[in-house]
């Protein structure tokens, strides 16, 4: 059978232009609840919701990238749309073959040139933007220095010059910059709070920088963006701008040390706590704590000791959440957690290697409900 | 005139000795074959690779999903991106590449057989090898892009050393093959088919054979890298040693970028055959999609570090690669706009090929939009690693380099098993998928947007991820059924499809001026071309308007054809087969050291045993 | 390169040559390979300082040593030039001789790494002393692999031309297997002159 008789007949070139105004409808529908949803303000990691001068740049370039390709978006797809339904083949009519069209020039050179000039119109500012935001602070902004420090699977947060650290929950003065040394004590992580800055990678041995700066007091919620094992989607972190004064207030309770009870099961806990969580964790001064006068870029990952192997407890109950930023801490959470870590939140300290400076999760230590009642009640007097 | 009529068997393949049975495919060096063989094993992994995507949607339908452990789900969503291109979107390009590149050029064969079928057999070793792992210890777990030190991390368990050798198998198995089409495209062209005459499909082809040749050898240094910091103690990405976890960024996404453009331009290169069959009109601007798809290819090399833009490259390298990635977008415009062009004031035929390849476009430019607001570095460290980037990649990858996959297979189906697939089940195929693949990844925009990060497993409630994650799940199994009815159309095509003639789109290129299927041996005489679109030529002139006129069958002129000769088919060899098992044993061995060493020596002695009978059989089936 | 081709498909010119075809093919190949030593070639010179506590370039190598050896790898690009002379005379005798050399000088190479290894490892370096010597180790041991490789080649294509099976359309020719060679002489000449001359 010869293709060419099978068509012989068929073809004719539609000349009317139908309209589709329903397609239409449920394309701009679709892009507006995009749009929509996209814009709600109660969505605590919304990037389009910027709290930062510098979420806010993002932001601006942003939606000036946004409008442009919705206007790309509308033109080439109305073109699609127009010649599939103008040029698609009738049944009826007279034959007639079209016209042999190979190619135009000029509208080559229109379509090569055309992007060109919209993408330099985005090329500029953007360009600006990269610079803008990777300026370091001037010593007239007195920002406070805080390390993130990225470790399987939470965030700690060392303040260098005030001489304490702490973990999932970082507190800054609102109104003031926040200049960030980014770096990790084991696989590579990404710090990143949508709605006061993009996000930044932890690698080991590096230290990357970013400066927040919230405008108001508020929570901002944020949680690991690279994926780090196993526990990844449970690396969560709440970054919390206060006001100055509540900063200071904040800041000299940490700069001291918590006060333990003599008796009671409090005392008890803290028993325990220093027979065996003391591997790992630190509280007040008791513990593997690190030496924080040590800038974050001299130190090296692993086992050389320069990272705390676990999340400082000082001031534990003043965390809303813990493990990630991941489980309500509330009594049922915590001695859930004693009981078996690894029931809540997926981990691995069965490959822990204490010397390597590995440590893949909190071990089932087969506590006693005693014990467990006890060290509960410790962290619940941390406050 | 045999060019227009099925041909009838020539002595050649008639003679063909001992054929039938499974040893035929297992010692076949026709391209044909390997080519089926190809497109069967990708359809089989494109299945796997789906049911690991159900697993991921299933999980995230509602938050804190229970169907999967964290574990479990690390597993489906490496294997899943490691499965789709290593194992779907690459060797159905291949088995495309392997049926359609020498009946494009009018050649009998590519220009190494055996190398071709050693370099499937490979391939077959390497994915075969990856989805064992699953069974001894569990898939790969360190994401497809395998980040060190996470991937060179935890030493007790074996499955990243399953995905580190397994991809660079299959990376020999992807160069092997590059060579040989590199090589067919240069040698093997009938008279008369100029570099410019040859077919926008086979030029695709040849451009991402040249970027798989030079990408490959990069990240193959990467993964012997991990590998080695994993199993003797090396320190390439020790950090606490002085390695640098960022020198495998470089040597992954070197690869990596090219990467995504091998995916997409064979695509690219079916919806520019199957367009201007279908508009009845030839493809706008022809040069121009060839010379961009050539741009794309030598730009592809320039952008890598977009995919790193968060890990701290510095304002400077972070314009530069921002400049350089805005730029690549020219070239793909230039493509669409070529496309529009051609379709423009054509007569379209909707058919389902034709409907796959205006699906590609459609989508393909929304995932090319939101790829340059990638190149924004400031709005980039928003999106990088979020779900956006999910959505992005899932437009470019599924809308695009599926949707035009799926256009090649209702198009070329015919030549290869010489029956039609049903028209109207492949309508309803095509609006599953096209409304399912929507359905699923536009959500993931959003999703992206509000903050969700891409691999975790679980997401908390009030986050306002909830609605878009059960719309995209929902979506999902919309796509799923749309693939049931796909691979449901092709079972009942083989037991009762519409005979299709030599020729049943009136085509343009010389594939179809075989039989469907062709002969073993494709041509019985090689071609003589003269145009681009040569088949098109033989069957139309245009009159003074420029409209297509048939030239009625008796008055078509005589083509001169190349001269008549004795025609030599390759041999079949196992030889290839023997050195891809040998090479899966190896690698089976090489996990387990040092006991595995006893695999390691079984398995060598199987592939030099191949390489050396290789060597020394005749090359030429009666030939000695 | 074990590459064949079917002979009877005449290209753009009516013109087809076999040969041609594997040669192009081995060039495409040795393309790939200049990326895969290029990379190699790059982790090195970033890890070229990061010695950590192990020795450094400049305390371990043994230059004069290094020097005589890549002189004999040299060399035997020149005996590989007289075996593909000889080849395309067709005059076998001669041929097997230089093949032959060729061979044996690549395996005097091969020993001499084996003895620099050895020694390097008694001074304290090995692959897991720094990144320095992962970088330095993989690098010359993958170039070392290439060398055994074609020696392994050059002896298989010299044994062949004993048995008369080497014909002029065989899959593995002394065109190729010289291509091959001299490309692995090239990347020596880098290696030697990047890791071993500038990191003194």
């Amino acid at each position: 059978m010869n293709g060419t008789e099978r068509h012989e007949g068929r073809l004719r070139v539609g000349r009317r232009f139908f309209r589709r105004p329903t397609g239409r409808f449920v394309l701009f529908s679709i892009a507006a609840s995009v749009l929509l949803a996209a814009c709600t303000t109660d969505i605590p990691q919304n990037s389009l919701d910027p709290a930062s001068p510098q979420a806010r740049d993002i932001d601006n370039l942003w939606w000036l990238v946004f409008w442009i390709a919705v206007v790309v978006f509308v033109l080439v797809e109305v073109a699609l749309v127009v010649a599939i339904v103008r040029f698609r083949r009738r049944r009826r009519g007279p034959e007639r073959e079209v016209r042999q069209v190979h190619g135009n020039l000029r509208m080559e050179i229109m379509w090569t040139i055309l992007p060109v000039v919209v993408l330099a119109v985005i090329a500029v500012p953007t360009v600006k933007t990269i610079f803008d935001l990777r300026e370091a602070p001037t010593p007239e902004e007195n920002a406070l220095v805080v390390n993130v420090i990225g470790h399987q699977w939470w965030w700690e947060f060392e303040y260098p010059e005030l001489g304490f650290s702490t973990a999932q929950e970082m507190y800054i003065p609102a109104g003031r910059s926040i200049y960030l040394n980014i770096t990790s004590a084991d696989v590579i992580h990404s710090f990143w709070t949508p709605r006061l800055h993009g996000k930044r990678d932890a690698v080991p041995g590096r230290v990357n920088n970013l400066t927040y700066f919230a405008d108001e007091p508020g929570d901002y919620l944020g949680q690991c963006a690279e994926f780090c094992g196993l526990a990844h989607a449970d690396m969560r972190h709440m970054v919390r701008a206060v006001s100055a004064g509540d900063f200071e207030v904040w800041a000299a309770k940490h700069a001291s040390l918590p006060e333990i009870p003599e008796e009671g099961a409090v005392a008890s806990g803290w028993e325990t706590f220093n027979i065996i969580c003391v591997a790992c964790h630190v509280i007040g001064d008791v513990g593997p704590g690190v030496d924080l006068t040590v800038p974050v870029a001299d130190r090296l990952p692993g086992g050389s000791g320069d990272y705390v192997l676990a999340p400082n407890l000082s001031y534990f109950a003043e965390r809303e959440k813990f493990g990630g930023w991941t489980f309500e801490n509330d009594t049922a959470h915590l001695q859930a957690w004693l009981a078996d870590p690894s029931d809540l939140k997926p981990m691995t300290p069965e490959l822990n290697d204490l010397e390597e400076g590995r440590v893949l999760g909190m071990p089932n230590f087969g506590l006693s409900p005693e014990d467990i009642s006890n060290l509960t009640a410790l962290l619940q007097s941390l406050e | 005139m045999a060019t227009l009529t099925p041909q009838a068997p020539s002595p050649a393949s008639t003679a063909a000795p001992g054929r039938g049975g499974i040893w035929e495919w297992i010692t076949t060096t026709d391209h044909k074959k390997i080519g089926i063989l190809y497109g069967f094993s990708s359809i089989l992994f494109f299945v796997v690779g789906g049911v690991e995507a159900l697993f991921i949607r299933l999980q995230l339908a509602v938050p804190n999903g229970e169907i999967l452990s964290a574990d479990a789900y690390n597993q489906m969503f490496t294997m899943h991106a490691t499965t789709m291109v290593f194992l779907v979107v690459m060797p159905i390009a291949s088995a495309f590449a392997n049926y359609f590149l020498p009946l494009q050029l009018g050649a009998r064969d590519v220009a190494f057989p055996r190398l071709n079928a050693f370099s499937y057999w490979l391939y077959l070793a390497g994915a075969l090898f990856l989805t064992v792992s699953f069974f001894v210890g569990g898939g790969a777990d360190g994401g497809w892009f395998g980040y060190a030190p996470l991937s060179t991390q935890v030493t007790e368990v074996v499955r990243m050393d399953y995905w580190s050798l397994g991809l660079q198998v299959l990376g020999v198995a992807s160069i092997a093959s590059s060579v040989n089409f590199i090589t067919t495209v240069l040698t093997m062209r009938a008279p008369g088919m100029t570099l410019m005459r040859m077919p926008v499909f086979s030029w695709m082809v040849f451009i991402i054979s040249f970027l798989l040749l030079f990408s490959l050898p990069m990240v193959t240094v990467g993964l012997i890298q991990v590998f080695l910091d994993r199993n003797i103690g090396t320190l390439f990405f020790d950090a606490a040693n002085g390695g640098d976890p960022v020198l495998w960024q470089h040597l992954f996404w070197l690869f990596g970028h090219p990467e995504v453009y091998v995916l997409i331009l064979p695509a690219m290169g079916i919806v520019s055959e199957v367009l201007p069959t279908f508009a009845r009109k030839p493809l706008f601007g022809r040069s121009f999609v060839i010379f961009s798809g050539i741009a794309i290819g030598f730009m592809g090399f320039g952008v890598w570090a977009h995919h790193m833009f968060t890990s701290g490259l510095g304002p400077v390298a972070e314009a530069a690669f921002a400049l350089t990635t805005m730029f690549i977008a020219v070239p793909t415009g230039v493509k669409i706009f070529n496309w529009l062009g051609t379709i423009w004031g054509g007569s379209l035929e909707l058919n389902t090929p034709m409907l796959f390849s205006l699906g590609f476009i459609f989508l393909f430019v929304i995932g090319g939009l939101s790829g340059v607001t990638h190149s924004i570095v400031p709005a980039d460290s928003q999106q990088h690693d979020s779900y956006y980037v999910v959505a992005h990649f899932h437009y470019v990858l599924f809308g695009g380099a599926i949707f035009g996959i799926f256009s090649g297979i209702y198009y070329w189906f015919p030549k290869v098993f010489g029956k039609l697939l049903n028209e109207r089940i492949g309508k309803v195929n095509f609006w599953l998928m096209f409304i399912g693949m929507n359905l699923t990844f536009a959500p993931m925009h959003v999703l992206g947007l509000n903050g969700m990060p891409r691999r975790t497993y679980r997401y908390a409630e009030g986050l306002g991820l909830d609605v878009w994650n059960l719309v995209a799940t929902i979506g999902s199994l919309v796509l799923a059924l749309g693939i049931a009815v796909f691979l449901y159309n092709g079972w009942r095509t083989f037991r009762k499809g519409e005979v299709a003639g030599p020729d049943p789109w009136d085509a343009r290129t010389l594939e179809w001026t075989t039989s469907s299927p062709p002969p073993e041996h494709n041509f019985d005489r090689i071609p003589v071309v003269h145009h681009e679109d040569d088949f098109w030529h033989q069957k139309y002139t245009t009159d003074e308007e420029g409209r297509a006129v048939a030239i009625p069958a008796d008055l078509r002129p005589v083509v001169a054809e190349g001269p008549d000769e004795d025609i030599h088919l390759p041999s079949p060899s196992y030889h290839p087969a023997l050195a891809g098992l040998g090479i899966f044993v190896m690698l089976l061995g090489l996990v387990y050291v040092p006991w595995g060493l006893i695999a390691v020596g079984v398995g060598g002695i199987g592939f030099l045993w191949g390489m050396f009978g290789w060597s020394l059989e005749p090359l030429v089936r009666g030939d000695h | 390169m074990t590459a064949m081709t079917t002979p009877d498909l005449a290209g753009p010119g009516g013109h087809h040559d076999v040969s041609e075809a594997r040669k192009l093919a081995m060039w495409a190949f040795l393309g790939s390979e200049v990326l895969l030593f290029g990379s190699l070639i790059t982790t090195f010179l970033l890890y070229r300082t990061r010695v950590g506590d192990g020795p450094s370039a400049a305390e371990i190598f043994d230059i004069p040593f290094t020097s005589i050896s890549s002189f004999i790898l040299l060399m035997s690009s020149l005996t590989m030039v007289l075996g593909h002379h000889s080849w395309e005379r067709k005059d076998w005798r001669q041929m097997r001789v230089w093949l032959l050399a060729t061979a044996g000088l690549g395996m005097i190479f091969l020993a001499g790494q084996v003895f620099e290894f050895t020694e390097f490892v008694h001074e304290g370096l090995t692959v897991s002393t720094s990144p320095f010597g992962s970088a330095f180790f993989v690098l010359t041991g993958f170039h070392g692999l290439h060398v055994a490789v074609g020696v392994m080649m050059l002896m298989a294509t010299a044994i062949m031309g004993f048995t008369g099976k080497l014909r002029e359309d065989g899959g593995m020719n002394v065109g190729l297997v010289g291509l091959y060679w001299h490309f692995v002489d090239v990347v020596w000449i880098v290696i030697f002159t990047v890791v071993y001359l500038l990191a003194v």
